[in-house]
This record gives structure tokens, C-alpha cells and sequence, in this order.
């Protein structure tokens, strides 16, 4: 639902790192987003092409990685994988665990093209 | 040239959030953000939730709505300081808005402080406000399955309020079936049926928040409060 205001976040971090560097041109945002979150990875890309027209990033490559859900048992330290549902260690069965992982909306890097790249060529 | 970023996408968010939160602990003020759909009550729920405690504590109320002061008008009626949010459109609140709120306010004047986040069951949960607790509020009317179609904001409320409880006999609404997918989705959160309007239910609903505030306040008291704004658990 919010993913326009989403990434217009990820867009204005991503121009500004490459402005800084001196980028041509953004090849490709790589982002992580948790399996827990409400982000919908269409409604992303969607926005992703209507808001980079324009900026560095216009053409470039959304590469979304899927963080997996993760908690730690309270008790027993027991890392464990879940979904959404029945959140449990494995180990006792205790239901208070700290979330590890699965929460994540970040960004995790940028490709870019400096001044003098052949246009395209990715390093 | 690959540049690692590594940032939060809603890093501008998690700042204020944690402006705010400073904010609210320097003050001893007690923030509670409320979800719910449009139209679950959640203006009635504060207004029992004021009756309720404000003779134990100094409440102030931060409404948040697309468009129209109605439900800040509501509350000052009721005689609480309240500030208008109008977010123009935007689907949720965020911390920004929070703080430029805050900033109308007395924080020294209050003990708690609570926000009515936009009508929404999804677009809320994913941004922090520098709250101490969400709680969301399903009304009967809405429907059993709720849960089902939108766990996230179930997993991440401290306790669900089951509000319009007087109308049960008129819907088809299976309390048993509820409580246990909001059990499977959080298996630490309270489920508190109450009728805002009436008044029934809301008593043991303002218990919880008075326990949960104290225990925040004991909690900072013990100068061991290191809050960093990352859940505590998942039933959290």
C-alpha cells in the first residue's frame, strides 16, 4: 500500500550515495525486504518505474532479495525459521522470541557507472 | 562500481522515530499507537480508554486522519488536549508527523499520550512512531477471519481489543475461531472484548494499560532502559 512512499525513499538514498560518487548512471539497487513486512514486491517494481523516470536510475535494475523469517527463543537461545503463523521455539516450545529477521525494508547496495564506464558495463 | 548502501529504505522514518522516543522518555510520557480499520471504533475506544484513566493519569490525544479535524473535535469535547493530523492522503502516520504534533504539546503536562493511527490493517504496522506499544482494535462487525487476511498488524499489536462486543449475537462472528488465529499470529497478546460505546469490557482493558505503563515506568526508573526501538519479541 505504501510501496510509491517506499521507494521514493529508496530512490532519494540511492541518487544521493551516487551523486556523491560521482555516478553517470545507476545499474542496479539491490534492496532487502523481510518476508514479515507489508511491502508487495509487484506494487514495488511498479513504482520503481514510475519514479526513477528521470533520476540516475531510469533503466536501471530493481533486484529484490527475500529476507527469510528468523526468531531467537528467550530462553534457550535457539535460533529458528518461521512464517507467520505458530511463532514457537522448536526446542521447548516457548513463544517468547526475540525476532531475529523477516522485519527488513533495506537498501542493500547500488551499481553504478562513473564518468569514462563504457555505458552498461557494470563492474 | 558496486556501493554498499546498507541503509534502512525508511531511514528518515527511524530517525524521528527515535527523536521521538527520546523525547517521550525524557518527559516519563507514555505513548500508545492505536490500528485499526475505518469505522472499528477507535475514536470511541479512546474516548472509554480516557473515562477509564484520567483520574489516575493527564492524557493527551493525537488523531490522525486523512482529511477533517471531526475526531480531534470529539475529544477536546471530552476535555483532553488533542491535535489534528491531516496526513492529505497519505495511508499512515509517520514519525515526522508525530514529532511536528508533539511539538503543540506539553510533554510535561502529560502522562500519556495517545495516537489514532489512520483507518488502515496494513500500511501502520511497518512504520515506527516512537511509540512504547501498538494495539490494534477489531470490531465484530468486521469479521473472524480478520486475522487471517491481515496478520501482520495481529503479529506486531502488544494486545487486541475486540470492540462492538454487544452486536456478537448479530454477527456471524466466531470468537473461538478469532482468538485462536490471533493466538497462532502472537501468542502473547491479550484479547480484551469491550463495548466502547456502552462501556462494558472497557475496565479490564484499562488495566492492562495501566500495568503496561507503570511497568514502563519502573522499567526507565531502573535507568536500564535501553530501548532501541527493535521488538522485544515477536509477541510484541
Amino acid at each position: 500500500m505504501h510501496e510509491m512512499g517506499i521507494m521514493s525513499g529508496v530512490l532519494e538514498a540511492c541518487t544521493a550515495t551516487a551523486e556523491r560518487e560521482g555516478a553517470t548512471r545507476i545499474n542496479e539497487i539491490r534492496v532487502r525486504i523481510g518476508e514479515l513486512s507489508e511491502v508487495m514486491e509487484d506494487a514495488l517494481r511498479f513504482a520503481f518505474e514510475a519514479l526513477s523516470v528521470g533520476t540516475l536510475a531510469e533503466g536501471g535494475r530493481l533486484e529484490i532479495e527475500h529476507v527469510a523469517a528468523t526468531s531467537r527463543c528467550v530462553d534457550c537461545r535457539v535460533e529458528f525459521s518461521h512464517g507467520r503463523f505458530d511463532v514457537a521455539c522448536p526446542q521447548c516450545g516457548n513463544v517468547l522470541c526475540e525476532a531475529v529477521s523477516g522485519r527488513e525494508l533495506e537498501i542493500d547496495s547500488i551499481d553504478i557507472d562513473l564518468p569514462g564506464d563504457e555505458a552498461g558495463t557494470a563492474s | 562500481m558496486k556501493i554498499d548502501v546498507s541503509a534502512p529504505i525508511l531511514a528518515r522514518n527511524e530517525r524521528f522515530a527515535a527523536e521521538n522516543r527520546a523525547l517521550f522518555a525524557e518527559a516519563d510520557v507514555f505513548v500508545l499507537d492505536m490500528l485499526a480499520s475505518p469505522g472499528a471504533g477507535k475514536t470511541s475506544t479512546i474516548l472509554a480508554t480516557i473515562d477509564a484513566l484520567r483520574d489516575r493519569y493527564r492524557i493527551a490525544v493525537i488523531e490522525g486522519d486523512i482529511a477533517s479535524s471531526v475526531d480531534a473535535e470529539r475529544i477536546k469535547a471530552h476535555g483532553v488536549p488533542a491535535v489534528q493530523i491531516n496526513t492529505g492522503g497519505a495511508c499512515h502516520l509517520e514519525s515526522d508527523m508525530i514529532r511536528r504534533a508533539v511539538d503543540t504539546l506539553d510533554l510535561a503536562e502529560l502522562d500519556l499520550l495517545i495516537i489514532e493511527n489512520v483507518g488502515n490493517l496494513v500500511c501502520p504496522t511497518d512504520f515506527d512512531l516512537g511509540e512504547h506499544a501498538k494495539v490494534m482494535i477489531l470490531s465484530v462487525p468486521e469479521g473472524h477471519d480478520k486475522p487471517c487476511k491481515y496478520p501482520n498488524i495481529f503479529a506486531r499489536a502488544e494486545a487486541v481489543i475486540l470492540n462492538k462486543y454487544d452486536t456478537l449475537s448479530v454477527f456471524d462472528f466466531d470468537e473461538a475461531e478469532f482468538r485462536e488465529v490471533v493466538r497462532r499470529l502472537n501468542a502473547t497478546a491479550p484479547v480484551f472484548p469491550l463495548s466502547a460505546t456502552l462501556g462494558s469490557g472497557v475496565d479490564a482493558w484499562a488495566a492492562w494499560l495501566a500495568e503496561r505503563i507503570e511497568g514502563e515506568r519502573a522499567g526507565s526508573a531502573d535507568a536500564s532502559h535501553t530501548d532501541t526501538g527493535t521488538e522485544a519479541a515477536n509477541g510484541s
